[in-house]
């Protein structure tokens, strides 16, 4: 029952851009392109509670990899070297932060866009010489969300699957505490590392599959932080460890910023700051969770909301 | 070239070194990671160079000025943002992710408020732009002048650290803040102290860079970036460690711009924080300690 549910929801997602203009195409790719994203973020970063800043990184990885190789490959082959590449960056990410607490981790990503926008700024001019490419495939924007749709449907798919799975349940053990983790067994650097190549290759193929959207590509447009602070933020918003919490989270944020976006473009950067704070503060566990209180408390007329803090820090 | 190089790097180092201090004051002590630190230091370098070109103000009567302000500042933004956080967390690890997320988000309402005031051109000015000649090679007096500022800053800091009452006391909340209270010691009020003092090194490293780099509005994640780079090679709460790892970064960045590549800095800095990372995550110089 639910296949099929899942599916002709997924059919009637795959016939809009027949129903709305080319506008609302584009749209859609934006939207599905940022589900995807939320979701895979909150795969790895939701249950571990480690925040990786760093989603532009891959995102921007795969987006240049199609600029570099569109003429080079077909473009199925393209997407798979994207992939490759975006792993293994995520390998060796995760390989050398993973193993420390948290906070290393969220410091190394942080940086990690800047890194490897420079990075690529360098080699182009010094060795390419050349700053900006084409992007010349014959894909419309409806192809482009097509796509997407297939990746995002494949990203909750993967992540319902793992939610079940030892992994998942590994995984939310971590999340609670490492050393009981790390007591029953669960080998923590793998299990973390498995999830963040896992979130960070689908990341890279977003990057990947939208790029020819822009037909031109440098490095300052496609490393843009804005894109790694909207999907922490898509994903805080709904709920970074539920399901569907990420896909909550991203389609009304996704409409406000297009609106405010275009309404306020000076100001952009300013009202996401303050929204992402209005976030962290009034819904520290996302839009589902504080919905279920809501009604929880509505049936049982007390309140069962979060446990007091045991103490405080101070007198 | 190889001697100025030195100096140059030396000169650049101190100032990061200042730089991690205040950020290692506020996560050693506060435990606020705070990813907006660079945002607060360029806020002062603007505000440096406005009442420089407007007023005709020194820098070095700026730093006066910009310090307190720095100090006012972290101690607002700890009681009305980091408070509640605080309280919300009860002492728990939820509190790192909480303000990781919160300064991120402040981050860009100060990086938006830079960008709408000042604009995003790179700005500089010249104060004291001229050679001064230390065995056989010249360096700029603006340099120098930050170089030694930075230098006395920091072993102040330090000596108010390892000396006084206040520094001990702060010093016991870095280590212990579960049990700093059961002696007497105010960790609440203590911690805003330290998130403050950290707001006023962020300042006064932001009015010595200005002296002699330019700046923009949107330079602020790079200098966060590196104090935390510092701040880790250093080691958590290690005030010497942070000063050598400061200058260590300096001279790394100056030589690599030197005699390799000027766009390759960051990835040389990033080389040496994952280098760090993999061979002595604890810092290069053990433990955290005072």
């Amino acid at each position: 029952m639910m296949y099929i549910l899942s599916a002709l929801g997924l059919a009637a997602l795959a016939v809009l851009p027949m129903v709305f203009g080319d506008y609302g195409t584009g749209m859609l790719v934006g939207l599905a392109g940022y589900v995807t994203l939320a979701t895979s973020w909150a795969m790895f970063s939701g249950p571990t509670r480690y925040i990786s800043l760093a989603t532009v990184a891959f995102f921007g990885v795969g987006a240049y990899t199609v600029a570099v190789l569109n003429e080079v490959l077909p473009y199925p082959l393209v997407l798979l070297a994207a992939a490759g590449i975006g792993a293994t960056m995520a390998l060796l990410v995760g390989l050398s932060t993973l193993r420390l607490a948290g906070i290393y981790f969220v410091i190394f990503t942080f940086g990690l866009a800047e890194l490897v926008r420079q990075l690529i700024t360098w080699f182009e001019v010094n060795v390419t010489g050349t700053l900006g490419r084409y992007i010349f495939l014959d894909l419309e924007a409806k192809h482009i969300y097509w796509q997407l749709l297939a990746l995002g449907a494949a990203t909750l798919a993967l992540s319902a699957w793992i939610r079940r799975s030892r992994l998942g349940l590994a995984l939310r053990v971590i999340g609670d505490d490492e050393t009981v983790a790390a007591h029953s067994g669960i080998n923590l650097a793998r299990t973390k590392l498995v999830l963040f190549v896992a979130s960070s290759t689908i990341i890279t193929l977003v990057g990947a599959i939208q790029a020819p959207r822009w037909v031109y590509v440098e490095p300052s447009i496609v490393f843009n932080p804005t894109v790694s602070f909207l999907t922490v933020i898509m994903a805080l918003l709904g709920g970074a460890t539920r399901l569907w919490g990420p896909l909550c989270g991203a389609v009304p944020l996704f409409l406000l910023f297009e609106w405010l976006s275009a309404r306020f473009p000076d100001h952009f950067s300013i009202l996401l700051g303050l929204m992402f704070m209005a976030v962290v503060y009034a819904l520290p566990d996302g839009v589902l969770a504080a919905l279920e209180r809501f009604r929880h408390r509505g049936k049982e007329g007390n309140g069962t909301s979060a446990p007091k803090p045991a103490k405080e820090a101070n007198a | 070239m190889f001697l100025s190089t030195l100096f140059l790097g030396l000169v650049l180092g101190g100032t990061y070194a200042l730089l991690a201090l205040g950020l290692s004051l506020q996560y050693g002590i506060a435990r606020i990671m705070n990813l907006a630190y660079g945002e607060f230091m360029l806020l002062a370098c603007f505000a440096v160079t406005m009442m420089f070109t407007s007023w005709g103000l020194g820098p070095l009567w700026g730093l006066l000025v910009v310090v307190p302000l720095g100090y006012a500042l972290g101690w607002i933004i700890h009681s009305v943002m980091m408070r509640p956080l605080i309280k919300r967390s009860g002492g728990g690890g939820r509190l790192e992710v909480d303000t990781i997320l919160a300064t991120f988000g402040l981050l860009f309402v100060v990086q938006g408020l830079m960008l709408v005031t000042f604009g995003s051109d790179f700005t500089s000015y010249s104060y004291l732009d001229r050679g001064i000649g230390i065995l056989g090679t010249t360096i700029a007096a603006n340099r120098l002048i930050a170089f030694v500022v930075s230098l006395a800053l920091g072993f102040g800091l330090y000596a108010v650290l390892i000396r006084t009452r206040w520094g001990r006391a702060l010093r016991a909340v870095a280590l212990a803040p579960g049990s700093a209270y059961l002696v007497g010691i105010d960790v609440n009020k203590l911690g805003r102290q330290g998130f403050a003092l950290g707001g006023a090194l962020a300042a006064a490293g932001g009015a010595l860079v200005s002296m002699f780099q330019t700046f923009s509005a949107t330079d602020g994640v790079v200098f966060t970036m590196k104090a935390l780079i510092v701040v880790i090679m250093g080691g958590v709460g290690n005030i010497l460690g942070a000063l050598i790892a400061g200058l260590l970064l300096g001279l790394a960045e100056t030589f690599v711009a030197a005699f390799i590549d000027p766009g390759l800095t960051m990835a040389a800095t990033y080389t040496m924080f994952l280098a760090v990372l993999l061979w002595r995550p604890t810092g290069l110089f053990g433990k955290a300690g005072g």
